[in-house]
């Protein structure tokens, strides 16, 4: 028991989920904007928006994570030299988070169009009907009701979001962690499951709320009809 | 195809003021959904304060008719006009104009996230550019009107169907629109209810509104309306007074309807 103490205080683990959690954060909120966007393409009723969001949400959607990840460090960053930050591990971070935010947006669509979906047609004929634009009648009248309608969707797809941010491992970003997790192990591999149970219970105790949380928001924000 | 081109130009039944110039016309439209031929060559004027009940059975095109004339349904052949202006395709001046032209649904069709004020004000405030105070003070005076101003801060699920449907009304109402189209609005509604919207709308009528009415309550076409318009297959197959159309229908098609809805 001791040796497990001296062991998790000799690594950041506090530090390390600090990480995880700032990833998730910007990830979520650029995936949710990108998302937001891609879904009001994929309503909207000009063909050559919908085809957009529609080709972006199949290729994303269909793309493993990790691949994506080592996609944007060794190719956008490495041949093309995009660079986000002269900072090395600022720059492997922003990456990382790019990452995470291209892949959900495709998952935050999906979720908003499901929530697009409760929202009965004659809404949007009523909001057309009284002279709004298609723009006007999806901001006031047809996103708010379909934001409330997929927020429990929107609360799995931030729940995966923060448990693929381990995957900016791939990524360079070497103090979250699943890396950090990983020489842990290989340095004390006598006390593995202790190490990895840490991990496991740091997760599920950060997971869990976002469940509750938007379980709870989705009912007591539900749309009564 | 039995059908009477001879418009009114007085209101024989409710109203008495004389008819004002052609406000929404229909020419030679044509309607198909895949292989079913909705809406056949119907020509069909509707005068500036005249009330218009479209009376038919399902399926008879009526519903897709009164949709079209402000292109909740577009059309494939013909053409519509209002105000002598066709109807534009599509974008800013059709928002334009359906912001002109009042449209009450059958399922209501509140905006279910807003309050039965915030429903009335979305169209004055968004598309007319009002001013808060005044869109709200006209709004509750329109609520008012139609006997609801005491459920204004209320969600519309909290009301009942007629209440909905009057506040759908009003919601209508405050964009000042030149014709209402109305959608079979009591067919969704308890027996009950039924007339706490038709007196708003024979009220309505007795103003001056022009409008066009899908509906098959019969006692308001004969308190209301100038005119009937009976559609089958989309057609229309007879046009007539009120009067004449339920005492004295002269299409064979006309009678075998009235005579089912009229045995009990």
């Amino acid at each position: 028991m001791e040796d497990y103490l001296t062991i998790v205080r000799e690594y950041d683990v506090l530090g390390a989920f600090w990480v995880n959690i700032q990833l998730a954060f910007w990830a979520a909120i650029l995936s949710l904007v990108l998302g937001s966007a891609l879904a009001l393409f994929r309503i909207s009723p000009v063909p050559t928006l919908r085809w957009l969001a529609t080709a972006y949400v199949t290729v994303f959607r269909n793309t493993p994570l990790t691949i994506i990840m080592v996609f944007i460090t060794l190719g956008v960053w490495g041949q093309l030299g995009v660079t986000l930050s002269t900072d090395f591990a600022t720059n492997f971070f922003r990456l990382a988070v790019v990452a995470l935010s291209v892949y959900h947006a495709a998952f935050v669509c999906e979720a908003i169009r499901s929530g697009v979906n409760t929202v009965p047609l004659g809404q949007a004929e009523a909001a057309r009907a009284i002279g709004l634009p298609f723009l006007a009648s999806a901001r006031l009248v047809i996103l708010p009701q379909a934001f409330r309608g997929s927020i429990a969707p929107l609360g799995n797809v931030m729940i995966a979001l923060i448990k693929n941010t381990t995957v900016a491992a791939a990524a360079s970003v070497a103090t979250e962690t699943s890396s950090v997790m990983k020489t842990m192990i290989e340095f004390h591999s006598s006390h593995i499951f202790a190490i990895f149970f840490t991990f496991a219970i740091g997760y599920v105790i950060l997971v869990t709320p976002v469940g509750l949380l938007t379980t709870a928001l989705s009912r007591r924000l539900a749309v009564r009809r | 195809m039995d059908h009477d081109d001879a418009t009114p130009t007085t209101g024989p039944a409710g109203t008495s003021t004389p008819l004002g110039p052609p406000l929404v016309e229909l020419e030679g439209v044509n309607k198909h959904f895949g292989d079913l031929h909705v809406l056949r060559d119907i020509d069909l004027t509707v005068r500036k304060g005249e009330v218009l009940v479209v009376i038919g059975p399902s399926g008879s095109g009526k519903s897709t008719l009164c949709r079209a004339i402000n292109r909740l349904e577009t059309i494939d052949e013909g053409e519509i006009r209002i105000d002598g202006k066709p109807l534009p395709e599509e974008g800013k001046a059709l928002a334009k104009l359906r912001a002109d032209v009042g449209m009450v649904f059958q399922a209501f069709n509140l905006f279910a996230h807003r309050t039965v004020l915030d429903n009335v004000t979305l169209g004055p405030r968004k598309v007319r550019r009002a001013g808060k105070k005044e869109a709200e003070a006209e709004a509750l005076q329109l609520l008012d009107r139609v006997g609801v101003r005491n459920q204004a801060s209320k969600l519309p699920a909290q009301l009942s169907g007629g209440q909905q449907q009057r506040v759908a009304i009003a919601r209508s109402l405050a964009m000042h629109p030149k014709v209402m189209l109305f959608d079979e609005p009591t067919s969704a509604l308890d027996p009950e209810m039924i007339n706490e919207v038709l007196d708003a709308m024979v009220a309505l009528a007795k103003e001056g509104m022009t409008m066009v009415v899908v509906t098959h309550e019969m006692g308001f076409a004969r308190k209301a309306a100038d005119r009937v318009v009976f559609m089958a297959d989309g057609q229309i197959v007879e046009e007539a007074t009120p009067e004449e159309f339920f005492t004295a229908p002269k299409s064979e098609r006309a009678k075998d309807f009235l005579s089912k809805i009229l045995t009990h």
